[in-house]
């Protein structure tokens, strides 16, 4: 994908966005999985993720990226983790009320801890990330006509 | 399950039911369908249920503590009188709606993606209406309104395009008053949860920041309900999108993002003063009037409904802005009369259309004779709305009348009487152009609607025909429950957090 030079932008810019994507996405992912002990979360980690795809498609052109996510991925993977937070809401009526956190809280600050809120983090995160790549991909659909 | 847990069902069903449609209904075919179908028949059980659950509760009150924790610290759905009435009416309206557009959507593409945004109104709706926390009512009000917008573009052509860029603007701005008005609050009292609010608001009275916080929500409220200075995105929303939504816009979104979202803010949180009461009834009255003169010149047959739906709000909000016992009830009852009679206005504008390919007053003509029960519903629906005596319209319009006259607002009652002949010239024109007189030569093959689309128009042109019913006595409690909780005003904060505190 480097070695096509008709489709993004120039060498620098590729190689540059080579190294520091994945650096993107971890970070994302960091920011989604500490989001009960620091500050962050599902929504702010979910932005980052998603950046990291919308950073792939500006340096590289609109197929690649589509390639790794596609439009389908996209939207299934948007349904699926919204039934996943809507079940770990539901989960709840196990202990007796709706959202109730049924699981161990542990002790406060370890990354093991706070019940279900890393799970519900997990979700709106993934809802998040393919969400707004989603919408990236439909505002980049419309192509000039040849 | 305890009986409680069925009240955050009203925001679990259709929010399980639109994720689902758009992940199975892509890969199976009719799933759509089949689920769109089962949730909302779920939900209008439910409702149904839960109007005599209350019944039978301490206080007539149900408050549930999400994730058990307390209000005000937690966030609670309360269910009361008022908040089931609207329930009851909202998945009634939606049910119809649904069904009807399980035929009516054939002619659209992408049927899957139709039934998951109208999940997430319904869901929206269902949310504004059972939470007890103001901010929770502004994500609601949002998930619906943003819902509503992709809704009326689903055409997809430039009409219905212009039409949905017009009301995102407005409604954005409607949120964005309504916004400021919240956060102004949560500065002022600490709190979000509604009934806590009202609590400390109480002690702190003659602050500038009341009146303030109560013009933004007039305005943001206003332009959700489409209230006459504030009007102008509906007329052209509502043609734009399909009928089987127009139905949904009309009869239910602009009640409960704008009437009731006003009514719990002003009377329960608030608390109403005289001053509040006569803008709601000067708002009302104007209203009344310029939507039917506006209704009157239309020769689109659904810009023609839309204009009417303004002038029908003003009903509500006048007969609501009276104050008196009265005065509720005849609002409350046109509210959900207009409900009903307006969504079957439009879902038989929706029928001709689908049959006869236009909706143009001055193109269609004689389908009377080609679509029988198309026209019947439509005469019924007509009557009800223009308050001839069987029909339920005629009970509320007369309530509210009644209401006017006995508060010494004889002005108003004639506005009120006035409008109302204006509403009967307006639905002659229609029964005239649309039904009756010979058919057009291009149009003598037409057939009548399908099953589903009848189906439905027939059951809300039954409940238009017993509506009256409903100030039976026996079945008075429906109404009265709902009426009680906007007299009781601001005593709402200590009977909420005292069923708050059951275990």
């Amino acid at each position: 994908m480097i070695d096509n030079p008709k489709s993004g932008m120039t060498l620098i810019v590729k190689t540059i966005t080579r190294l520091t994507v994945g650096l993107i996405l971890l970070f994302g992912i960091y920011i989604i999985l500490h989001g009960h002990v620091s500050p962050g979360g599902g929504f702010a980690g979910g932005v980052i993720v998603a950046l990291s795809f919308v950073h792939l498609m500006l340096a590289f052109g609109k197929d690649v990226a589509i390639s790794k996510v596609s439009k389908n991925l996209a939207s299934s993977l948007e349904s699926i983790a919204a039934l996943m937070f809507l079940s770990i809401a539901l989960l709840g009526f196990l202990g007796g009320s709706f959202f109730l956190n049924i699981l161990p809280k542990g002790t406060p600050f370890n990354l093991f801890s706070a019940g279900i809120i890393p799970l519900c983090n997990i979700a709106i995160g993934i809802k998040v990330g393919v969400g707004l790549f989603a919408i990236f991909l439909t505002l980049v659909i419309v192509e000039k006509s040849k | 399950m305890k009986a409680i847990d069925i009240i955050p069902l009203f925001v679990i069903i259709p929010l399980a039911a639109a994720f689902l449609i758009s992940l199975v209904g892509r890969f199976i075919k009719r799933s759509s369908e089949v689920i769109i179908f089962i949730s909302s028949l779920a939900l209008l059980g439910f409702s149904i249920y839960a109007r005599f659950l209350l019944n039978s509760a301490p206080g007539k009150i149900l408050v549930y503590k999400i994730g058990g924790w307390a209000p005000p610290f937690g966030i609670c759905m309360v269910m009361d009188g008022l908040s089931s009435f609207m329930l009851v009416t909202v998945n009634l309206i939606a049910f119809f709606v649904a069904v009807y557009s399980l035929s009516y959507m054939n002619q659209y593409t992408d049927k899957p993606k139709f039934f998951t945004l109208f999940s997430l109104m319904v869901c929206g709706m269902n949310g504004v209406i059972i939470t007890g926390d103001l901010f929770n009512l502004y994500v609601f009000l949002e998930i619906a309104s943003i819902a509503s917008y992709a809704l009326v573009a689903f055409g997809t052509e430039a009409e219905e395009l212009e039409a949905s860029f017009k009301y995102a603007i407005m409604g954005s701005i409607a949120s964005a008053f309504i916004f400021i008005g919240i956060a102004f609050l949560y500065s002022f009292t600490s709190t979000l949860n509604m009934a806590d609010m009202a609590r400390i608001l109480a002690y702190k009275q003659n602050a500038w920041v009341i009146p303030f916080t109560g013009v933004l929500f007039l305005m943001g409220f206003g332009l959700k309900s489409s209230l006459v200075p504030f009007h102008a995105w509906l007329p052209d929303a509502h043609p734009a999108a399909p009928a089987s939504i127009s139905a949904m816009l009309s009869g239910i979104l602009i009640k409960t993002l704008g009437v009731y979202s006003l009514v719990r803010i002003f009377f329960n949180i608030i608390g109403s003063t005289q001053g509040y009461l006569t803008v709601l009834m000067f708002l009302g009255a104007v209203s009344m009037i310029v939507g039917v003169m506006l209704a009157l010149s239309q020769w689109d047959l659904k810009r023609l409904l839309a204009y009417s739906s303004i002038s029908q709000v003003g009903y509500v909000v006048l007969g609501i802005g009276l104050g008196t016992p009265l005065g509720i009830l005849g609002g409350l009852f046109h509210l959900f009369n207009h409900s009903v009679f307006k969504s079957l206005l439009f879902l038989n504008s929706g029928s001709v259309d689908y049959a006869a390919g236009t909706r143009d007053l001055k193109e269609t003509g004689g389908l009377g004779k080609l679509m029988p029960v198309t026209a019947k519903t439509n005469l019924i629906a007509s009557m009800a709305i223009a308050g001839i005596p069987p029909f339920s319209g005629f009970f509320s319009k007369l309530i509210i009348i009644i209401a006017c006259i006995q508060k010494g607002h004889f002005g108003y009652g004639l506005c009120a009487v006035i409008g109302s002949i204006l509403t009967l010239v307006t639905f002659m024109k229609v029964q005239k152009f649309v039904f009756l007189g010979d058919v057009k030569d291009k149009l003598k093959n037409i057939k009548e609607a399908p099953f589903a689309m009848v189906f439905s128009t027939v059951c809300l042109a039954i409940i238009c025909v017993l509506g009256g019913l409903m100030l039976l006595p026996s079945l008075r409690f429906f109404l009265d429950g709902a009426v009680a909780v906007v007299l009781k005003g601001t005593s709402y904060a200590g009977i909420v957090l005292e069923a708050a505190s059951r275990p």
